[in-house]
């Protein structure tokens, strides 16, 4: 082991909490989509870090998966986020308030 | 301390710092480019945990084809309309919520060694790791792994849908 899975763990919360911040805090949805990207990222870091702990090559696949949906979840989001702003003329989150009662 | 831990701390240091620069530039350019950073570190992060595989395919997928989507829609969305942050005592609260939760998290995992299995070497056996991860996707994962290929479809054909223009031409085209 390369160092204790402890400080692999807490860099990947540590990303983690950073991306959910940037989800909470940024009001442009392109910097929401990449701060998803982040904790998408921070999960795919604890898949590995375990598959290293057991020796186990099953942790390497998945992370295989999660980067699948990852392409997937950018290309439907930005996808919408253009169709979003042929309408309204911005990104900005808040002007998503076409179902607002 | 190992030369390989030294660079594992350095790479998460980098990584972190990228990460929060991706959160914090205004400019939605450099923040894509930080995030490039953030991504190349972490597929360092992959090599070091030997995850080689892994780490190939942050490369390909994240750094080349992720990010040029997102360049793409930055680029062609415009500069100057940009949404701004959110209000200080949102972006307060929402910082301080999720300082606690990590905070709480990282008290519970912060101190936990564990030791590496008595197999730990089974990475490097046999061909190494991408022949084993290669083994496990078209054997125990088959069925995920189509699966995932028709999500990717799925996610193509939702995409080209959503951002075609409607505007239907003389002949029935729509693009």
């Amino acid at each position: 082991m390369v160092v204790p899975i402890g400080h692999i763990l807490t860099v990947s919360l540590l990303m983690f909490g950073i991306g959910v911040v940037g989800v909470m805090v940024r009001r442009n949805a392109i910097l929401v989509l990449m701060s998803v990207e982040l904790m998408l990222n921070a999960a795919n870091l604890n898949f590995v870090a375990f598959a290293r702990a057991y020796g186990s090559p099953v942790g390497h696949v998945f992370p295989v998966f999660v980067i699948t949906v990852a392409a997937g979840e950018v290309a439907v989001g930005l996808a919408i986020l253009i169709a979003f702003f042929r309408n309204k003329q911005s990104v900005n989150l808040n002007d998503v308030d076409l179902m607002k009662g | 301390m190992t030369p390989a831990a030294l660079l594992f701390y350095a790479l998460a240091g980098v990584m972190l710092g990228s990460a929060v620069m991706v959160v914090t530039r205004r400019n939605p350019v450099h923040s894509a480019i930080y995030l490039v950073l953030t991504f190349l570190s972490m597929a360092g992060i992959f090599v070091l945990l030997e995850a080689e595989f892994v780490a190939a395919v942050q490369v390909l997928v994240y750094a080349g084809g992720i990010m040029v989507l997102f360049l793409f829609v930055v680029l062609l969305v415009g500069l100057h309309r940009l949404g701004g942050p959110a209000r200080t005592w949102q972006a307060l609260v929402g910082v301080g919520a999720t300082a606690l939760v990590v905070l709480l998290v990282q008290s519970a995992i912060g101190d936990w060694q564990m030791e590496i299995a008595p197999n730990g070497d089974v990475l490097r056996e046999g061909g190494g790791n991408l022949q084993a991860v290669g083994r496990l996707l078209y054997t125990s994962y088959l069925l995920p792994f189509e699966l995932a290929s028709v999500l990717l479809l799925v996610a193509m054909v939702g995409a080209v849908l959503l951002a075609l223009r409607r505007e239907a031409g003389p002949g029935g085209d729509t693009l």
